[in-house]
């Protein structure tokens, strides 16, 4: 990473902020306008895919053969599908599609990767040599080939695509938090904990676990991102979410079949990717400085 | 430096095993009976005995394993379920359309890359350099099955100065070739351009600040010198690194665009086969490219120690 000038400056806070905590974190990550920006939009599409029902103005599987591909009107404000659905409300309910699976195949990976990482770190020895190479071999696949592969084991539909999303994510967690344990096993305050009688398990999950969460923090809000694209992607090629059910990556899947006639059928769903996908971006990159102490 | 690569190349050796046993399970514990779901519903009840038979599934696991890791070995990757093709003369036949298709992403990539990276770093927090980052964020940021798309209904079905899909043989038709590959390299060269113009200007600002810039600044070299023959050269190694470990995101990305421009190289086998449950053929493209990313990580390994002693020295001292 590059230097930056703020690493021999104490970064300028009003008088009376506290330097450490999470008022003077909120105070440096609302400095930085795009991640404020990213975090808002974030925010959004978590709302509105949590009260899609109510924000939609239609019902997002209810289909009108008398009103098929048609352009954006003031009855459907981004235009019908091939089957006559409201686009605008299967955007909306698409939103709870990928938030789900950013969230669950997120949350898996680092339920499952952050034990086996602190542990590796923690024993050393066997554990930490086969652990380690284990995800030497899980990293060495391409993560979209991966992923692809164990959902097509698995089979199709939402479940199953967040599984093999999460094995993806898996192997880097699993590095994260063992690269968190070996900075942190040294220091004064493991060895006090261990000079007072605490237990190893004690130790990993009192102790040092949280005093590496912010790293996690970061890799999480960045996995999303990826997470919610490779769900796009998967439901794109068919074998993500089943239809009826709006998924931004099957409704792409669609409209390109109608790209002459229908263009707008492509346009709405993508831009909600990339518009969702590039605010956890945003965040994350906030966050990371924010929380980096290198970049500070 | 022999003993490095020596020691280097045994590293592999686990990791190689793993991958195998890895692609191996992934197809044996399917849940239910892979002979079954190998034959599809339609298959009777003789060719599925027939199918279990020839996989060997009256055998405990490891011995399968050992089986089939002999005859990987030989280079037998059996066969397509589909059209009974051996799965690695497929694979060798796929090849060269993927290979021709990444290199000319790699050349999309730093062709915009390069000057962009360069500039931002140059003129650094001026409006150049945050519209570089800010494009380069949304670069990286862009689903590219929707760019592909996207970029097809401009060029392709409202311009119509490309054709949307497709692609001829480059000895047979040149010109037709190249038409047909510009949109699938640049949708595939998008993301690479953006990671590899963050990377530069980070690795440039950090270059700019050491001792022997100042030295050839103080010199009284011209700026544009100093930046392009000093720091540019040395901002360039971890750039060229990383560019290594993107093979994984090329192939990745290979499948997508590949199967939106219907671009017949390795990785729209690899969704056709997982589509049509032709699982011997997606176990070969999975092998496959994982095989191809150790080699290459261990090749970027070396070329990164020739370029900085202090790589090697530490790994042999430890």
């Amino acid at each position: 990473m590059a230097m930056r000038e703020t690493t021999l400056i104490p970064p300028r806070v009003a008088p009376g902020f506290p330097t450490v905590g999470v008022r003077y974190f909120l105070h440096r990550y609302a400095r930085n306008r795009l991640a404020l920006v990213g975090l808002w939009v974030v925010g959004l599409v978590v709302l509105s895919a949590a009260f899609a029902p109510y924000v939609a103005p239609a019902d997002p599987t209810k289909t009108d053969f008398q009103r098929l591909l048609e352009p954006p009107s003031r009855e459907h404000l981004l235009g019908t599908d091939d089957l006559g659905r409201d686009i605008l409300s299967r955007v909306i309910f698409g939103a709870r599609t990928s938030v789900l699976a950013g969230i669950v195949s997120v949350g898996l990976a680092i339920a499952v990767g952050m034990p086996l990482g602190l542990a590796s770190g923690y024993f050393r020895g066997w554990l930490d040599n086969f652990v380690m190479r284990l995800t030497d071999a899980l990293l060495s696949f391409p993560f979209l080939v991966l992923a692809l592969a164990i959902a097509a084991v698995l089979g199709t539909g939402l479940t199953k695509a967040m599984i093999a999303i999460g094995i993806v994510f898996t192997p880097g967690f699993i590095r994260l938090a063992r690269a968190q344990v070996l900075s942190e096993r040294e220091r004064a305050y493991v060895e006090a904990a261990r000079a007072m009688g605490a237990a190893d398990g004690r130790i990993m999950w009192r102790h040092i676990l949280p005093n590496s969460l912010s790293p996690v923090l970061v890799q999480a809000s960045l996995a999303m991102a990826v997470a919610i694209t490779f769900e796009a992607t998967l439901s794109f090629l068919g074998l993500g979410t089943q239809p009826p059910t709006p998924s931004w990556g099957s409704m792409l899947n669609i409209a390109q079949a109608y790209l002459g006639k229908a263009p707008w059928l492509a346009l709405w769903p993508g831009l909600a990717i990339f518009v969702t996908v590039l605010s956890l971006n945003l965040v994350g990159d906030g966050l990371r400085e924010v929380l980096d102490p290198r970049l500070r | 430096m022999t003993r490095y690569i020596v020691h280097r190349l045994l590293l592999t050796i686990p990791v190689l095993f793993l991958v195998t046993v890895i692609v191996f399970a992934l197809i044996n514990l399917i849940p239910g009976d892979p002979a079954l779901v190998m034959a599809g519903t339609e298959a009777g009840k003789e060719a599925v005995e027939a199918l279990r038979q020839q996989m060997g599934l009256d055998r405990p696991l490891a011995v399968r394993y050992g089986l089939w890791l002999g005859r990987l070995v030989r280079g037998d990757l059996g066969r397509s379920v589909r059209d009974r093709r051996p799965v690695l003369d497929v694979l060798l036949l796929k090849l060269p359309v993927t290979v021709q298709l990444a290199v000319l992403a790699l050349a999309v990539a730093w062709a915009i890359a390069i000057p962009a990276g360069v500039l931002a770093a140059w003129r650094r927090h001026s409006a150049i350099d945050y519209a570089a980052t800010t494009v380069a964020l949304a670069g990286i940021s862009i689903p590219n099955f929707w760019l592909g798309i996207m970029l097809i209904y401009l060029f392709a079905v409202n311009l119509r100065w490309l054709p949307p899909s497709g692609y001829v043989e480059p000895w047979l038709d040149p010109a037709g070739n190249i038409k047909r590959m510009i949109l699938p390299a640049t949708v595939l060269g998008t993301a690479l351009a953006a990671l590899v113009m963050r990377l530069l200007r980070s690795s440039l600002l950090e270059v700019m600040g050491t001792e022997y810039i100042r030295t050839a600044h103080a010199k009284g070299l011209a700026e544009r010198f100093v930046l392009l023959r000093h720091a540019l050269k040395n901002a360039m190694i971890p750039v060229v690194t990383v560019m290594g470990l993107q093979l994984g995101g090329l192939l990745g990305g290979a499948v997508i665009t590949e199967t939106i421009f219907a671009v017949p190289g390795v990785g729209r086998l690899a969704v056709e086969s997982i589509l049509t449950r032709d699982y011997p053929m997606v176990q070969g493209v999975v092998l496959f490219s994982a095989v191809a990313i150790v080699f290459v990580n261990f090749t970027v390994d070396v070329i990164y120690s020739l370029l900085d002693p202090r790589i090697r020295l530490v790994e042999e001292q430890s």
